[in-house]
């Protein structure tokens, strides 16, 4: 039987980095069951024992209140793994110890991993390791996950840990209080399912987590309030706090005789990087400097020519599996199946893969060398208001390219909530593949009117501000009030391997679970749009007979408040499913051989529909994946969809009222050239920069000018607010 | 009565009492913010909120608003 051996520790604590070493390419990375809260699982490279390795979340502590430290405790205490490795960043010893003194009540076999020994080195800080193991009462093995040193010691004695770990005593007092509430429980039974010493903590406590779980009798009950309360109105706090506190009195007894600091100089590193990224004046250029250097690398140059290469690399594939069928005579229905269904469903999303891949190295690079909480610290006034994250704004900005990294950058933000309103809101961004859809338009129905592309562009923000501020007051999203009290860990450099693996593993999860569902979907869609009801194979000019056709005159009695309630906008929103510029496509095809009209209004109804409704199957499966599974996906795409349906109604009910004259133009078989000329004239791929940039700026200037405004009213103390 | 959300950066301060319940309180004394801590302000964001703060050897991002339950002197 393989062994169980759980990670726990802070964030930034380089848990990541050492799971990767001890775990190397053999990791697993999914979601923990139903959350938007990542699962790491992985083989041991060991020869000595099999053992499988599980990081749990990094947590700061192990209460009731936030996702990933319940998911911590009820892993410890449900799937009892036989081994916890503590990672404890020795550079920061007090806090991530606090943590420590909890796992210690877990009764499993804990070892201590004590990382980053080469800053405290450097610092000319001494740790004594024998006198914290004899505190601890637990094996301490001092380790450089960065640089792999010490960790064969870890495994060493990770494997061979059997004793239950000693826990921490707290003050006599609170001791007789947590025997008498263990003593109170003593005939539940339930008692055996949990660890002793840590039941009492919680009981005493008042774990509402824990409380969800277990039956207590009315005495007991009664027994463990009075003896709570008591010491409540002894100490004059509640008994919550009054753990805590004791937990921070007792991690500084330990560290007496144990951490002996040097004096350190009154900046370090971090700091002077920060008086320059954090910096008053400084900060909000050099931010978007860096967001535009992400965005111009990324979406505009690098990440376009790989879209390129990739293009061209499938169309050369096709191209010779197209040859290989047909010379071993193939029925056109097979050659279409697999050249335009599944080649071109599911080509149509791996030409993002490498692009992705850009997208996400930078991502890392950011979150690894820790400047991504600079970017929520710099951030967080905007985007708290409309119930979104700081570290929000990345998966926007990315968004304008493509929603796909964009919805698994959101993976940084650590609050839930604000992840799934990050996930959920972000493809109102105008992506790169709808730019061609707006095109088209502006070619054939605006004539080019230079404020159509833009407009789409400030519809999707807005969208974006007005749902965070709706849904941040629904029972969805609101009571979760986590505090933003957020770490800015020092600054170090991001380790290539860690990077390469990060990618790696992003960009095969996205090929394998996205790419599974878009085959299906491609391949659905292509037998809708080829066979008629009674299954006759249908060639492309014939798609008014298909199915899918069919399926479109059903729905388009819905589209009809919108304004374009034909069969054939029907038929191409849907599959605008498989790739936003299918559409395009799609309509050339159709109105090939039939007459489609759109008005100024409609054609702009339409265009607020495709920006707004669900995104194509590769974001959906994104979603999904980040989501954590179907619930949540289709509550993002409902509301996506619902949202696009509204506004593009009113876009039509208003448009109508204000023009109803509107002119009738009727899209021609050239509206796919038209489309590109559109592109280049409209020079939409310079714009959207600009009025992101343009609305933070305005938000920054009307923030700015509203803080000063009250700092006026202010009164400093001792006269030093001239410091700020 | 002084709160944290009202000191000025570069000075240090030491907690007296948690103005807050539950959730909130709980995340506070997580980070390390206990009665008698001392805390510095480093500084504040660029757009004037949330504060920087120095706490037990490391640096900790807080908004004003929930500083201004934590009662400092």
């Amino acid at each position: 039987m393989a062994m169980k051996i759980a990670l726990v520790g802070n964030p930034n604590s380089g848990k990541t980095t050492l799971f990767n070493t001890l775990t190397g390419s053999k990791q697993y990375v999914g979601n923990w069951p139903g959350v938007t809260v990542e699962k790491k699982e992985g083989h041991l490279k060991s020869r000595q024992k099999e053992a499988v390795i599980v990081d749990l979340p990094g947590i700061y502590s192990l209460s009731p209140y936030s996702l990933e430290e319940v998911i911590a405790r009820d892993f410890i205490i449900n799937e009892k793994p036989d081994v916890i490795i503590n990672i404890v960043d020795a550079s920061n010893l007090e806090r991530n110890l606090y943590l420590t003194t909890q796992v210690l009540e877990l009764g499993v076999p804990t070892v201590i991993a004590l990382n980053m020994m080469d800053v405290v080195n450097r610092r000319g800080d001494r740790i004594d390791m024998t006198a914290m193991q004899k505190k601890l009462g637990c094996p301490v093995a001092a380790i450089s996950a960065v640089k792999e040193h010490g960790v064969d010691e870890l495994i060493a004695l990770a494997l061979s840990a059997a004793q239950k770990p000693q826990p921490q005593l707290f003050s006599a007092d609170t001791e007789s209080a947590l025997s008498a509430v263990l003593d109170a429980v003593k005939d539940e039974p339930w008692l055996g399912n949990f660890e002793p010493r840590w039941l009492a903590v919680k009981l005493f406590e008042r774990d509402e987590d824990l409380l969800k779980k277990i039956q207590l009798s009315g005495t007991a009950e009664r027994k463990i309030d009075s003896t709570v309360k008591a010491m409540e109105t002894a100490m004059d706090d509640d008994a919550e706090s009054i753990i805590t506190n004791e937990r921070y009195d007792s991690v500084a007894v330990l560290l007496e005789g144990v951490y002996i600091k040097k004096a350190r100089p009154k900046l370090t590193m971090s700091d002077k990087i920060d008086k320059v990224l954090t910096n008053r004046w400084l900060a909000l250029p050099i931010f978007f400097f860096i967001m535009w250097g992400v965005y111009f690398v990324s979406i505009q140059t690098v990440g376009d020519w790989t879209i390129g290469w990739v293009e061209e690399l499938i169309g050369w594939i096709s191209g010779g599996v197209e040859t290989l069928l047909v010379n071993w005579g193939a029925s056109d229905w097979v050659l279409s199946l697999v050249i335009d269904g599944i080649f071109g469903g599911v080509g149509a999303v791996l030409v993002f893969v490498p692009q992705l891949m850009i997208l996400y190295l930078f991502i890392s690079i950011l979150e690894d060398c820790g400047y991504m909480s600079r970017v929520a610290f710099i951030m967080d006034r905007i985007f708290r208001r409309f119930g979104l994250s700081g570290k929000s704004f990345i998966p926007m900005l990315i968004g304008t390219g493509c929603s796909v990294p964009a919805v698994m950058a959101s993976r940084t933000i650590e609050n839930e909530n604000d992840r799934k309103m990050t996930i959920m809101l972000t493809p109102f961004i105008p992506c790169g593949a709808k730019l061609p859809v707006f095109a088209m338009f502006v070619a054939l129905v605006f004539r080019n009117a230079s404020w159509v592309g833009p407009s789409m562009y400030l519809v999707g923000i807005i969208m974006v501000i007005l749902s965070g501020l709706i849904l941040k007051r629904t029972k969805l999203f609101a009571g979760n009030t986590t505090p933003f009290v957020m770490e800015l860990p020092e600054y170090k450099m991001p380790r290539p391997k860690g990077l390469i693996l990060h990618i790696w593993e992003k960009g095969k999860s996205f090929v394998i679970k996205a790419g599974t569902i878009i085959f299906l979907a491609s391949a659905v869609l292509w037998v809708l749009q080829s066979f008629s009801f009674s299954f006759e194979y249908l060639t492309a000019e014939q798609i008014d007979r298909s199915i899918l056709a069919g399926i479109g005159h059903v729905l388009a009695p819905i589209f009809a408040p919108l304004g374009f309630g034909n069969w054939m906008s029907a038929v191409a929103s849907v599959t605008g499913l498989i790739a936003k510029e299918v559409v395009v496509s799609t309509f050339a095809i159709v109105s090939a051989n039939t007459v489609l009209t759109f008005t100024a209004v409609t054609a702009y109804a339409f265009m607020i529909f495709t920006l707004l409704a669900a995104p194509c199957f590769a974001a959906i499966g994104a979603i999904k994946r980040e989501m954590g599974g179907w619930k949540w996906t289709l509550i993002a795409i409902g509301y996506q969809t619902g949202l696009a349906y509204v506004m593009a109604m009113l876009v039509n009910l208003v448009g109508g009222l204000l023009f109803p004259n509107a002119e009738a133009i009727q899209l021609g078989s050239d509206v796919e050239a038209a489309g590109e000329g559109a592109l280049s004239s409209v020079g939409i791929l310079d714009n959207p920069m600009v009025y992101i940039l343009g609305v933070i700026l305005l938000a920054v200037a009307v923030t700015g000018l509203v803080s000063l405004i009250k700092r006026g009213g202010n009164k400093p103390l001792s006269g030093s607010a001239a410091k700020l | 009565m002084l709160t944290l959300n009202q000191v000025p950066c570069g000075h240090t301060v030491k907690v007296i009492k948690l103005d807050s319940q539950g959730a909130l309180k709980r995340r506070i004394m997580d980070m390390g913010i206990t009665k008698g801590t001392p805390i510095t302000v480093k500084k504040l964001a660029p757009l004037g909120d949330p504060m920087e703060l120095n706490v037990r050897g490391y640096e900790l991002s807080m908004r004003k608003a929930d500083a201004a339950n934590i009662i400092v002197a």
